[in-house]
């Protein structure tokens, strides 16, 4: 199923801050499950993220997701992150500290001033007892480990059955021997889900072990391309 | 000696915790508004913006009053409207009191606002557009709980500082024993008229309350940094 979907997506915009004019112009198609953004930091990598999830103003181009136009600058067509549907794992996970585990994952399937539907309930607990996170349900995001925080971040992006994930720096917020581990363990949580995935890492070691295609991106550019078969 | 409790000092007792109470609620309603609109912005103009909200809290309070009179007076550009539409006379009345308690109380709430909203990690509401939250829910559910202990340290200093307005309130509401007279007006009329003991009872109660508040918003911020 996620082998057939196809992502087809080209961004481009100007960042402008004080100190640095920036300008991001990104264009990749994937048909792979898994495809990895990789490229030093400061190369633009999560701009891209942020462009495709609809969290940046003034972004040019396309995103298009199994045939579905989720921006389409030529045509006026921009649709607001909330009515996106795409997953974003940030990078330090940006769980929200008020809300326990389990009010994290139902986040995305509540509604303001309504109560939780049954089904949204069931999913919610299927997505603690997939990600291994029954036992720390009512637990604050802060007393959690780096693994578990991972996990919570994953199943939170995964609950309102997002079309497309992303992923920023999956791994970067562990330490590095925790980041070894928790490398393979994220690639069998993602061959389990799968979902269309975009990731971005500047580790070549995580690419390897977590995508099948691979895009690098050096100064806001794309400067190569390759599609490996995954590691058994 | 202070006095025992008696009508003279229950009276302005209850009208200060009734003006100030409605106060902080105005207060709070349009500084955690503004606080939070200001705090998402960055626009030319802005500093002098943010100057003008924080006026009150520097300006003599007989400025505040004084302009308050102008503006809400018989002759003012809003006093004719507020009574034709709403029937409120604002001068010499206990909802003038509020209103002169709210404009100097609004600084504080404001600026409490603001930092505990610029506090909040932007990330969070990022992470909650892409899981289908609008703007309304993202300030619901995310901003104003995260921002609720700033906000609560910034109302409970409102509350002390409305309990303690003087000047503006008398300017505007004047002293009218048992229907404008709150207590630190009464607490002026009674040293004038050489009342020690009721001067001094009045003294005490605000100075509890006061401390009272102070020790309930450094809690609320000692939590936060926690």
């Amino acid at each position: 199923m996620s082998a057939m979907s196809t992502i087809d997506i080209q961004v481009a915009l100007a960042l402008n801050s004080p100190d640095r004019r920036f300008e991001v112009d990104v264009a990749l198609r994937s048909s792979s499950a898994r495809t990895a953004l990789l490229g030093p930091s400061g190369a633009g990598k999560s701009t891209v993220l942020q462009a495709i999830a609809g969290l940046l103003p003034g972004v040019h181009g396309h995103v298009r997701v199994d045939g579905t136009t989720l921006l389409d600058s030529a045509r006026g067509i921009d649709l607001p992150a909330r009515e996106r549907r795409v997953g974003l794992v940030f990078q330090d996970y940006a769980l929200f500290p008020h809300l326990s585990v389990e009010q994290n994952l139902q986040y995305g399937l509540r509604r303001l001033g309504r109560p939780l539907p049954a089904q949204a309930q069931e999913r919610v607990d299927a997505l603690l007892a997939q990600f291994g996170l029954d036992g720390v349900r009512k637990a604050l995001p802060r007393h959690l480990s780096g693994g578990q925080r991972q996990r919570v971040a994953l199943a939170r992006a995964l609950a309102p059955q997002p079309r497309l994930l992303l992923l920023d720096e999956p791994l970067s917020a562990l330490d590095p021997e925790l980041r070894t581990r928790l490398r393979d363990e994220l690639a069998q949580m993602l061959d389990r889900v799968q979902m269309p995935t975009l990731l971005v890492s500047h580790d070549l070691a995580d690419v390897r072990a977590l995508a099948q295609s691979v895009i690098r991106i050096e100064h806001g550019r794309v400067v190569g391309s390759a599609t490996a078969p995954a590691p058994a | 000696m202070p006095g025992p409790l008696t009508p003279a000092m229950l009276q302005p007792l209850l009208l200060t915790l009734q003006v100030a109470l409605l106060a902080t609620l105005i207060a709070g309603v349009f500084g955690i508004g503004m606080g939070h609109w200001m705090a998402r912005r960055r626009f030319a103009g802005q500093d002098v913006l943010d100057a003008v909200l924080v006026l009150p809290m520097v300006l003599p309070p007989t400025v505040l009053g004084y302009y308050l009179i102008v503006l809400v007076g018989r002759n003012g550009p809003l006093g004719p409207w507020l009574e034709a539409v709403f029937g409120i006379r604002l001068l010499f009345t206990w909802q003038g009191a509020v209103l002169a308690s709210t404009v100097v109380g609004f600084p504080l709430v404001y600026k409490a606002a603001r930092a505990a909203f610029e506090d909040v990690d932007p990330r969070f509401a990022q992470a909650a557009r892409t899981l289908g939250s609008s703007e309304r829910e993202v300030f619901w559910r995310l901003s104003l709980p995260l921002a609720r202990r700033g906000i609560g340290a910034g109302l409970a200093l409102t509350f002390a500082r409305c309990m303690g307005e003087f000047g503006a309130t008398l300017m505007v509401a004047g002293n009218l024993p048992g229907r404008t007279q709150t207590l630190s007006v009464a607490i002026y009329s009674a040293v004038q008229a050489g009342d020690d003991p009721l001067a001094l009872t009045l003294t005490l109660i605000v100075s509890a309350l006061c401390i009272l508040l102070l020790v309930m918003a450094n809690r609320l911020l000692r939590h936060r940094q926690g």
